[in-house]
């Protein structure tokens, strides 16, 4: 008899784009060797398993909440069980073009906030730094240790069809993500270890301590010990197990604003032995809303008076206030030039073909190319307000023209990314759906860059919008260590 | 840095979250018994009578009254096995645990929260036919096993720090309470009838409080053969030996605020510890003397008591973290409270798009 296992990938076809999976080379094997292994599995097992292991997911409440009108719904994050995988001699380089980056991200913040060379020097128009609504005036002038604004990191890589990586998007304020990082590798060792059995991967799991070493190292100077705390917007934020993992991983208490208070620019922890000092605050909280008496005054997330506190040097901020200048839409335009003005290098990873709207010619050339061009907005995120022109109805189209002409200046627009794509299980089998990749990096007196990274995956047929918000789903990012 | 922390900061909140969630679970497991014991003190034909005694002890006439609903066994089942706009009801309590489970997941193991997490989806997906014949004995049964389950979790794998006493002391006075509620079960059911019927009822109905308590096998081994009814008392109230007895509940809470202050050295633990020695002073006094007619009145008076404990812990400890006039009435967590208008709207990730959660009790 013959053994019925169906080859999966025998009706997988990638097309133009380029697969993650199966047009590689420079793996050592490792990709032909999981495909195999797949093989043996088979699909109907698979199927099993991987539901098996979201089921675990949803049980180990690694979830984020959907609020509706009257219902909070928690919902996975799909995992999808075939992992992606990057070769040692890509990664060195993505590992040190994400440093490259958040150095002169670093570069570009401590200048701007104080000596202003960059602009003076005619590199980025200045209405376009100091007019941005995310420009801070309150960092003016204000020293950070290490000169460290952005301390945690988060850069969107996409792949064209030959294979190259480029930058999307920088986010430098809170980026979200990297617990699924962790927990889809503990997912994959716990459901699929035939999978990994023998692979020799980058480990992740040294992100807390990394972080937790990098919290202790930027509290204000001379503290031996310092406290540090996590301060979360609490339980109905849709990131809250991320910010659970986190503390637990630095193994630090978990805030919330009310949990905070501010004496003689202190700043304090309500605990039941009473107040307790605290030095370094990792906040997932927006700017806006850390301090309702410099901000805005309705943040009842916040801490009365934690700026003044800060400005005093009695507490350290991760991220720093006013980072979200340096990864706006419009300034990512520039950071070819920014990374070549500070360090004098090349930028290691390119941007991807950017049009500057508020440029008359970046906004004429975006109108009369509107059907080719993906069309953003600038202070959007979680994948919004986009255009993609090439899928867009002559409506569509039409409506999109009209925002661009009343406000040129809110708006990118980007050639369309043929995004790679990687084998996905879906109903119909293994199916090539398109993927980005967001690493992590953190700084404190030095970059430190996570192994991998998180890998976001459209689970829609065709769709590149990869953001959870948005049907997005995510592997398991094998970051190979030779 | 070499060498471990001695003494983990708590903060207020995460030690009133932990109190709270302990309560509610224990609250579940003891509602369940006493659905248990109202199901089996039912005597056919008289269905509803037991049942009232229940709403009476759980002090719930209004709540099923703005309701609307009757005063029937079917109605009261529904009340606190189904319907989650009850507050003292099983959904109700579940969904309050979870919440402040919630917010404590950095403190308690994860295996403490996957069982919860777990345990809530199922009593959320109660069905109704589950409410009737010898099916409802197996849901209650199922119910306890299930907060049994989150004990012995418990047990096992949580921290034994600061936050493990307060998790404790909330697991205690809510049971402390419960055995005073189902003891006062008896009250409400006085046996009618000829003396040799009333002599019958009254001894299934003492041995089916007892096994509802779980104490029936405890109290054959301390008491004489027979249910005299000063013993069954004495037993459920002062046999520290007896898991459940309130005796045994506010000496296991002097215990742990005693550790509090010693270990942790929280002073404010002196006048707690004043008022749980009032409390034992009171289950001093000899049973014989509150029967026949005393025993609801004391019943009554521990239970007061014993929320004023829990009002006295909330002032000394939990309310640094909010307005003192919300964490004033007891008998609610602190997840009731924040309703009220504390931090509920949450800006999503990146911190642009700032979104308005609401919500949902």
């Amino acid at each position: 008899m013959q053994p019925n296992i169906a080859n999966p990938f025998s009706s997988y076809d990638p097309g133009a784009y380029y697969c993650e999976l199966t047009a590689r080379s420079g793996d050592g094997g490792s990709a032909a060797l999981v495909r195999r292994r797949i093989t043996k599995i088979g699909l109907d097992a698979l199927r099993l398993r991987a539901r098996a292991a979201e089921r675990d997911l949803f049980n180990l409440g690694i979830t984020f909440t959907v609020y509706s009108e009257s219902s909070a719904i928690d919902r996975i994050l799909p995992f999808d069980c075939v992992p992606r995988i990057i070769a040692a001699d890509e990664w060195s380089v993505l590992e040190r073009g994400v440093a490259q980056r958040v150095r002169a991200l670093n570069l570009f913040l401590a200048d701007i906030y104080n000596t202003r060379h960059i602009t003076r020097d005619g590199v980025i128009p200045p209405e376009l730094v100091y007019g941005n609504a995310n420009y801070r005036p309150e960092m003016e002038g204000f020293p950070v240790r290490f000169g460290t604004y952005v301390h945690i990191c988060g850069i969107d890589l996409v792949r064209d069809e030959r294979g190259a990586f480029s930058v999307l998007e920088d986010n430098a304020r809170t980026p979200s993500g990297v617990s699924y990082v962790v927990e889809n590798r503990h997912l994959m060792l716990r459901a699929f270890p035939d999978l990994v059995a023998g692979m020799k991967l980058r480990p992740v799991d040294d992100y807390g301590r990394r972080l937790r070493s990098a919290m202790d190292e930027i509290a204000p100077e001379g503290i031996d010990n310092p406290q540090v705390v996590l301060l979360s917007p609490g339980i109905y934020n849709s990131a809250y197990f991320e910010h659970v993992f986190l503390a637990r991983e630095m193994g630090v208490p978990l805030v919330e604003g009310a949990d905070l208070t501010v004496e003689d620019d202190k700043v304090w922890m309500r605990t039941t032995a009473g107040l307790r000092r605290v030095h370094t605050i990792y906040r997932r909280i927006a700017d806006d809303f850390l301090d309702p008496t410099v901000f805005r005054p309705d943040s009842l997330l916040g801490v009365r008076g934690l700026i003044g506190a800060w400005r005093q040097g009695n507490v350290t901020l991760a991220n720093a206030v006013g980072t979200g200048v340096a990864d706006d839409k419009a300034v990512y335009a520039y950071m070819p030039r920014i990374i070549r003005y500070y360090l004098d290098e090349d930028a290691i990873l390119p941007n991807v073909e950017t049009h500057i709207c508020g440029e008359p010619d970046g906004l004429a050339y975006t109108l009369a190319n509107l059907d080719k061009l993906v069309i953003k907005p600038v202070g959007e995120s979680g994948g919004y307000g986009i255009t993609v022109g090439p899928r867009a109805s002559r409506s569509e189209l039409d409506a999109a023209r009209a925002l661009l002409v009343a406000d040129p200046a809110n708006w990118i627009s980007q050639p369309m990314i043929s995004l790679s794509v990687a084998p996905t299980l879906t109903e119909a089998g293994l199916r090539p759906r398109h993927l980005d990749l967001r690493p992590f990096a953190i700084t404190g007196r030095e970059t430190w860059v996570l192994p991998g990274g998180l890998s976001r995956v459209a689970l829609k047929e065709g769709s590149l919008i990869v953001n959870s918000s948005q049907g997005g789903g995510s592997k398991d990012t094998w970051v190979l260590a030779e | 840095m070499i060498g471990l922390q001695r003494r983990t900061p708590l903060l207020t909140r995460d030690a009133e979250g932990l109190f709270w969630m302990a309560r509610y679970l224990e609250r579940v497991e003891n509602l369940a018994r006493l659905i248990d014991v109202t199901q089996t003190f039912e005597s056919p034909g008289r269905e509803a009578e037991s049942w009232a005694a229940l709403v009476a002890i759980m002090a719930d006439d209004a709540g099923l009254q703005e309701r609307g609903l009757a005063m029937d066994a079917a109605s009261i089942k529904r009340f606190y096995l189904l319907d989650p706009t009850n507050p003292t009801g099983i959904p109700a309590c579940i969904e309050l645990a979870r919440t402040n489970a919630r917010t404590l997941r950095p403190l308690i193991s994860t295996e403490m929260w996957m069982q919860l997490n777990v345990f809530h989806h199922d009593l959320l997906a109660i069905e109704p036919w589950e409410l009737d014949g010898d099916a409802l004995s197996r849901l209650c049964r199922r119910i306890k096993e299930g907060v049994q389950a989150h004990t012995g979790i418990t047990e096992g794998t949580f921290f034994r720090d600061q936050g493990w006493h307060f998790y404790e002391v909330g697991r205690l006075i809510e049971r402390a309470d419960q055995t005073t509620r189902l003891l006062d079960i008896k009250y409400h059911l006085l046996a009618r009838g000829t003396p040799e019927q009333r002599r019958v009822a009254e001894l299934t109905q003492w041995n089916a409080l007892l096994r509802a308590a779980a104490g029936y096998h405890g109290f054959r081994r301390v008491a004489q053969a027979g249910f005299v009814p000063a013993d069954v008392v004495a037993f459920l109230l002062g046999d520290t030996s007896f898991a459940r007895s309130v005796a045994l509940c506010v000496g296991q809470m002097d215990w742990h605020f005693s550790a509090l202050r010693s270990r942790y050295g929280l002073r404010d633990t002196a006048p707690v510890l004043e008022r749980i020695e009032d409390l034992r002073v009171a289950l001093g006094e000899p049973v014989l003397r509150l029967l026949p007619d005393g025993l609801h009145d004391f019943l009554d008076s521990m239970q007061r008591d014993l929320a004023k404990l829990g009002e006295l812990i909330g002032t000394m400890f939990f309310r640094d973290w909010r307005p003192l006039k919300q964490s004033q009435t007891q008998g609610h967590g602190p997840h009731e409270h924040s309703q009220d208008g504390q931090a509920d709207h949450g800006p999503s990730q990146g911190g642009q798009s700032q979104s308005q959660v609401q919500r949902t009790p």
